[in-house]
Formats: structure tokens, sequence, C-alpha cells
């Protein structure tokens, strides 16, 4: 436990850490993303006090609650948890491959040239020039911007990559598929359904990238932070390498082929769609065994969740990740689809995703390296524990006050009772969700009002001329 | 081959992506060949013009203001008719795009949960054969109703009103208001209100049961006059 074990690679000819990670940069993207964070949170506010009736600013243009609900989603997508995974991947990669990123230079221009592409996007969906598939919103001009963005993401990380030697540690196989995934998926979302193809097949292609968007950008840089962060913090190995195998190639092979799930009882083929249900249960068997392995590296070191908090923040993401995953192989079958399609229970779904997996995540690992690299605790690692529990506690009643309230908006429309029977019996659930809503808010503010102080409280001679501390363990 | 680069880049990365764009994307653009794209000159039908030269009735000086007077000469007016109507289609559906409507309103009707019942015949895939389904609108969650046979369903002025105020119609919508379509009154729609108007009346006009009423049941003649 004491900071003294780690310090053995100092002395060895291993480059040191101020030469490898850019801390400032780190610390950059972590800002951008809790800013962004913030806009989405308050966009989904509006969208929220919009559903109960109760929008007070209403009948503005430019805060027409439809034009911020497409925020909302951008904002997280690309605005948080993108540069949350750039900044993180910013410390990960060059501390796992011992080599910088291939640029520096590259690297503030990257963080600049994303910046000005989340910007943009949100400017253009206000002036209402989106387009009219989910999280491919993205205005039509800034579409080649982010593409380009995305193969200088993909250059500036994949060199280091490609430099080292030997077989490659879990995480580096995640980042590395993910980094030509996402250049691939942007590519097909933003262009294939707009310019090229229409209709049914449109559908296709569009289930496949909001699909592809989530399991082949976001849960890969996911994964590959978990088995990078997780065996840090727990000092050890992942319990099976076996495991880590199973789980990376049969995420690699099923998840790309379920993108027709979400468009199920569309005219969409239907054997097409059988085969995404297959592939969507299929995937729920490879999950078991990731989160198996997880679960065997934390046997009988269990008690560290409880006072650790940013391992406690991985384990209730992976806790989440299992339970959406099972909630994944339920939904998709045809049955369950008849009732809940279009309904809050989808909406539930994608909060616990993206929320109570990913965010929940970043979040931990931004409680773990702030410090490390601001050289200072925590301002308050009491609102750390606020932070937690009020972002756990908020979600775990949005997501399950969401899902109950879809079952009750299928069964009224299956019944054909008029439709307004349906909104009043949202009512309640729309009101709790906004309740649960505003304290997971509240608590991202807390969040950022203590990295704030903390920062303050950074001694001045910043990470460049100190001795890099960053490896030492909690 | 399971951890090295070339078998991450190769055979995960590229490999699988296109496997699974091959078998999910480009199998049903072959198997729709046989119906190409329409455009949207190609949409407009003799429901959707009876629509929108009756915005013109409706609201006269709006639409005077918007696309000015159609020619004199009944041909001539027919060709005026039909070019405005394609642009106003095209603008409408920017607008029902860029407002986000696509987001608490689907486009399709499912073979499932009594929806052919509620909103008439199930979603067919030559519906969508077309440049106003690129990307396709089916949606993902429905706040308000589906759209899709909404065409004809309602008279404009009822639209209108409902565009201006929703709640002045559907006690407890919690639809937005969008007044910035109009020039200040329900009856004075700008040039996107008279747009989205033409695009809502599109929806569903195509179709052989238009206009679509939901458990609509005709009143006998003889029930009629007895009340009276």
């Amino acid at each position: 436990m004491s900071a003294g074990t780690n310090v053995v690679t100092a002395d060895r000819n291993f480059p040191k850490h101020q030469d490898l990670v850019e801390e400032r940069l780190v610390l950059w993207y972590f800002v951008a993303a809790l800013t962004f964070m913030t806009v989405s949170m308050l966009a989904g506010t509006l969208m929220g006090l919009q559903l109960i009736r109760h929008n007070p600013l209403p009948a503005i243009e430019i805060l027409s609650p439809g034009r911020w609900r497409m925020i909302h989603t951008n904002a997280i997508a690309y605005g948080f948890l993108a540069n949350a995974f750039l900044g993180i991947m910013h410390w990960v990669i060059p501390r796992l491959t011992l080599r910088p990123c291939l640029n520096r230079q590259l690297s503030y221009l990257i963080f600049a040239a994303w910046q000005f592409v989340v910007l943009a996007t949100a400017v253009g969906l206000i002036f209402g020039q989106a387009q009219g598939l989910e999280w491919g919103e993205t205005p039509v001009w800034i579409d080649p911007v982010a593409q380009l963005g995305l193969l200088l993401v993909a250059i500036n990380f994949g060199a280091p990559i490609l430099q080292t030697r030997g077989p490659m540690y879990v995480t580096l196989w995640y980042y590395l598929a993910a980094l030509v995934w996402t250049f691939l998926t942007y590519a097909m979302g933003n262009f294939v359904p707009e310019y090229f193809v229409c209709g049914s097949s449109a559908g296709a292609v569009g289930g496949l990238f909001i699909h592809d968007l989530v399991g082949l950008f976001v849960t890969p840089l996911g994964w590959g932070m978990m088995y990078y962060f997780v065996p840090i913090l727990l000092k050890r190995p992942m319990w099976s390498h076996g495991l880590s195998l199973v789980g990376f190639w049969g995420l690699a092979f099923f998840y790309p082929l379920q993108g027709i799930h979400h468009f199920l009882y569309t005219p969409i083929p239907m054997f097409l769609q059988y085969g995404a249900v297959l592939s969507t249960i299929a995937l729920e068997l490879v999950v078991v065994t990731v989160i198996i392995n997880f679960v065997g590296t934390l046997y009988g070191t269990g008690g560290l969740v409880v006072t650790n908090l940013p391992l406690r923040y991985f384990y209730t993401g992976i806790l989440f990740y299992f339970l959406t995953c099972l909630q994944c192989a339920l939904q998709v079958t045809m049955t369950f689809q008849a009732l809940i399609h279009f309904t809050d229970w989808v909406v539930g779904h994608a909060h616990m995703v993206m929320f109570g997996v990913f965010s929940m995540w970043q979040l931990g690992v931004m409680t773990y390296l702030v410090p490390r690299i601001l050289k200072t605790e925590w301002y308050s690692t009491k609102w750390c524990e606020w932070h937690y529990w009020a972002s756990a506690g908020g979600l775990l009643v949005m997501s399950g006050d969401l899902i109950l309230g879809g079952l009750f908006q299928g069964w009224s429309w299956a019944a054909l009772q008029p439709w307004d029977a349906s909104i009043r019996l949202s009512l309640p659930f729309w009101s709790v969700r906004l309740v649960a809503g505003l304290v997971i808010f509240a608590a991202q503010l807390l969040f950022l009002l203590n990295f704030y102080l903390t920062w303050r409280n950074a001694p001045r001679s910043t990470s460049v001329t100190e001795p890099a501390s960053g490896l030492a363990t909690a | 081959m399971f951890e090295r680069k070339s078998g991450i880049i190769l055979i995960a990365g590229i490999g699988f992506f296109a496997l699974a764009f091959l078998s999910n994307a480009v199998v049903p653009v072959l198997m729709y060949q046989h119906m190409p794209e329409k455009s949207v000159k190609e949409l407009i039908n003799g429901n959707l013009r009876y629509q929108f030269e009756d915005l013109a009735q409706r609201f006269p000086e709006a639409f005077e203001k918007a696309y000015g007077q159609p020619p004199a000469d009944p041909e001539q007016a027919s060709t005026w008719y039909n070019d405005h109507c394609e642009s106003a289609l095209k603008l409408g559906h920017q607008i029902y795009v860029g407002e986000g409507c696509w987001h608490c309103h689907s486009q399709f009707v499912r073979p499932v949960s009594n929806e052919d019942r509620r909103w008439g015949p199930v979603s067919k895939s030559w519906e969508y054969q077309n440049e106003l389904q690129r990307p396709v609108m089916f949606g993902t969650r429905r706040v308000g109703p589906d759209l899709c046979r909404e065409g004809g369903r309602r008279s404009s002025d009822w639209q209108a009103v409902h565009f201006f105020n929703p709640e002045a119609l559907s006690v407890g919508s919690p639809m937005p208001r969008y007044p910035w379509l109009f020039d200040g009154a329900p009856d004075k729609p700008t040039i996107r209100g008279l747009a989205l108007l033409t695009y809502i009346q599109w929806l569903g006009s195509w179709h052989e049961t238009y206009p679509y009423y939901e458990d609509y049941i005709p009143v006998p003649i003889k029930t009629a006059s007895k009340t009276e």
C-alpha cells in the first residue's frame, strides 16, 4: 500500500513519465469533457421540464427543446465521452507503449480541432441544421472536419502502438481496434445514409451506425481503460488471459452484426432482423465471460471496492454493464420489442449504458488521475463520495423509473387507449426522472467545483519539473 | 494472430466491420434495387396537390407573401403549384429534421401492438424509397403519435393552430410551441410554416386508404336524420 514500492521503474533505462505523458493536455481534456457534460445536462433538464409542461423558457426558437434534445445526446457522445476518452488515452497509451504520442503539436491541434467540432455541432443544432440520424445530426459541413480529426487521432495514437514489439497488452488490442472502428463507423453513418441509400436500407445503415458508435467506439475504449486501471488499482494481473481473448474477439465479431436490432418490425427484411437478434443474444454470452474475468480479478479483495473510490466507480460500472447487457438480450427479442419499442424503456436503457457504465468509469478515472496530475489531494474527499453516491443513486432511480414507465406506455398503446392516456400515465414517471436527473446534475456540478478548488490548491511549479509521482498508487 | 497488430487491425478492425457492413447493409441495398429512389418531384400526388392548393385558400395572404401569385393560365398555374409544392416539401422535411420532430414522432406502423388499428396499414418498404427518407425517418421514440399516416387526417387549420400552441387543441400535450413558424398568429404561417404543413399533409398521401381515420365508422344516414 505504500507509495515507495512502485518507484523501481525510475532507475532502469525506461523513459520517464514526464517525457511520455502530456499531463496538461489530459487535464484540459477533462475540463472540456466536464464542460460539455454540464451543457448536455442543461439540455436534458430543459427537455425533462418540457415533458412535464414546466418549461421555464418556452416558445424561444434557439431554446427549442427539440433542438436541445439533440444537443443533449451529441454533447454527451462527442463532448463528454470522446473528450474524456482522449484525455485518458493520452495517459494510458504512452505509459503502456513506453513511447510518447506521435507529435506533441499534433496532440494540441487535435484537442483544439475536436473542441471546434463539438462546439460547431452544438451551434449548428441550435440553428436547426441537424441531419436526420441519431448521433449523426452533426451538420453537413462539419462531417468532413470531424472525419479528418478522427484520422489524425488514429495516426497520433496509432504510431506509438504500432512501434511496440511483440504481443500487446489487452488494453492496446481494444484501443488499436477502436481507432480503426471509430473512423470507419463515423464515415459509414455520416455519409452513406445521407447521400447514397434511402428508405429501409438507410435504416439498416443507420441502425449499424448508432449501434457501432456505442459498440465499436465507446465500448472498446471503455473496456481498454478498465483492463488498464483495474489491475493497477488491485495490484494484480487480470484473472484469466484466455477470457480476455474471448472477450475481445467475441465483441469484435458479434458487436458489428447487431445494428438492425434497433429497427425490429420495420420493413427491413425479416431474416436480417432475426440475424441481428441472434448475434445480440450471442454477445450476451461473451459479456458474461468478461464480467467473470473482472469479478475473478477482484476475488479475495472485494473489500477494496468499499474503501477505494475509483475502484468502486469501476465495479459499479461493471455491474451496470452486466445489467444493461442482460436487459439487451431480453429486450431484443421480438416479444419484448412488441411491447417496449418506442417507449421510455429504451430511454432508461440508454441512460444506464451511457451514464451508468461509461460515464461512471470515466468519472472514476478522473477521480483517480486528477490528484496524481495536480500533485495534491482532492480538495474534499467527502465531496468525491457525494459525487459517487448521487451519480450512482440518481442513475439507478432514473433508469429504473424510465424502464418501468416504458412498460406502462407500451401497455397503454397496445390497449388502444386514447393517446393522451399514455401521456397522463407518463407524468409521474417523467417527474421522478426529472428529480433523479437534477440529483445527477448537482453531483457533477459539485465534482466540477471540487476539481476547480483542487486545481487552485495545486503546487504552482507544474508537472514539468517535478518528479513523476504518477506511478505511485493510493 | 489473436494478439498481434496485424490480426487486430486487419481481421477485427477492418475484416469484421466489412463483414457486418456487407451482410447488414449491402444485402438490403441489393434487395431493394428494383425500387429506385424517387425524387421529391416524383412524390407530388393528387392528394398533396389538393392540400397545397388548400393552403392557398386557407391562408391567402400568407401564401401570397411566401410564393407570390400563380399565373393566370391554368396550365402554367399547374406547373407553378407543382414547383412550389416541391420546394415546400423539401423545406418542410428540413424543418421536420432540424426541429427534431422525429425524436418524438415515429414514421412507421408496426404489425404488432394493435398499431394497424390505430394508425392504418402496416408500413411497407416501397413507401420509404424516396429522397425524403434519406436518412430514413423511422424514429426511435413515440412521445407523440406516429405520423406516417397523418396526411389528410386533420385539416391544415388544425395543424397550424397545433404548431402554434399544441395545448389549445390537445389538452395536456407536452409538445413545445413553434411560434417562429408564424407571423404572430396561427393564421399567418411563414414560408417555413407553410412548408412544414405541406410536409405533414404529405405523410401517407401516397396510400390508397387516404386519409386514414382512427376507428372511423361512417355514420349511417338514418341515424343522422333521427338525431336532427
